[in-house]
């Protein structure tokens, strides 16, 4: 989902970049007060893992494809703050390496990617998971987190590109989540799969997995 | 949720497993890509001024190629470790010249 140059005019590049600029802040300072040294190399290799699966697109249907973005993954192992910094270095890498998301969109695709996605995942799941611990509503609430997920980063791009006058939000909202409730589910379907695994193995690793 | 080295490697390992995957990944459009053709507004998208050196995911002069797909991937998990590594040294120093003014953070490894 990431934008590419020449979608988004320049107060949207502006105000979506502020936000990110205001919310990689506040970011810091809560992982600067909670973060050992000692758990950074977590963040690493969750950021790594992360970069390399967004490379694997799935075929979802009618010649459409789509990559798992991470977000709620890597929020529900590290915390939600975390999880928005590992985030946003996978996606401003992306974007100075490999020219994927453009230069001028990259304030709107971190904040849709970076922001958004750990935020609205890991604040989701909890919530769903403080209702019950059953493991299958647990499962339950960890898909449906993570394909919201995606939705909302989905949903936040069409405004951005609405907003740009490049494209009318009644003609691009609909198919824009109707795409992205089919990759969203495979979305949740890899995010339950790695959680469900890391959860039995080192549940202590997974910080906001409710236990 | 600290993790030990030897962890730290397994799981890098299985992040390199994944970048080998990538000459199987479907080429079709994105879901924003496929909004964009539908609805008429993927021309406005401009490619930026310069290429970046990794542009498109494909190693240069290896055009094409799942060696040079792969190799792509590589370089960018390698510089991501690269960069948590540079943190978490900083992270360690600052920490260890702390415990030196007798800091608050006392922690054996």
């Amino acid at each position: 989902m990431h934008i590419p140059d020449g979608l988004l005019n320049i107060p949207t590049q502006v105000g979506t970049s502020a936000v990110t600029v205001g919310a990689l802040y506040y970011s810091l300072r809560r992982t600067g007060q909670s973060l050992q040294d000692r758990q950074i190399p977590l963040l690493g290799v969750t950021a790594a893992f992360v970069f390399a699966a967004q490379l694997i697109n799935f075929p979802v249907f009618g010649g459409t494809s789509g990559h798992l973005i991470g977000g709620t993954l890597s929020a529900v192992i590290l915390g939600p703050w975390a999880a928005v910094i590992t985030m946003s270095t996978v996606i401003v890498i992306q974007a100075l390496l490999f020219q994927d998301g453009g230069i001028t969109a990259l304030g709107a695709n971190l904040l849709n990617m970076a922001v958004i996605t750990p935020l609205i995942g890991y604040y989701l799941h909890r919530a769903g998971a403080a209702v019950s611990g059953r493991k299958w509503w647990r499962t339950a609430a960890l898909f449906v987190a993570s394909m919201v997920s995606v939705m909302a980063s989905a949903a936040a791009a069409s405004v951005e590109l609405a907003l740009s006058g490049t494209i009318p939000l009644k003609v691009v909202l609909l198919p824009m989540l109707g795409w992205h409730v089919l990759i969203g589910a495979g979305e949740g379907i890899i995010t339950t799969i790695i959680l469900g695994y890391l959860l039995q193995v080192r549940s202590d690793l997974v910080q906001g997995g409710v236990k | 949720m600290a993790l030990e080295r030897k962890k730290v490697y397994i799981a890098l390992l299985i992040a390199v497993a994944v970048v080998f995957l990538v000459p199987l990944a479907s080429q079709s459009p994105d879901g924003l890509e496929r909004v964009a053709i539908d609805k008429g507004f993927s021309d406005q998208a401009k490619e930026a001024g310069s290429q970046a050196p990794l542009a498109g995911y494909m190693f240069p002069g290896l055009d094409n190629s799942a060696f040079g797909q792969i190799a792509a991937g590589l370089i960018g998990v390698l510089v991501i470790v690269a960069l948590f590594g540079v943190w978490e040294r900083i992270t360690r120093a600052c920490r260890l010249q702390g415990q030196g003014k007798g800091g608050p953070q006392e922690r054996k490894f």
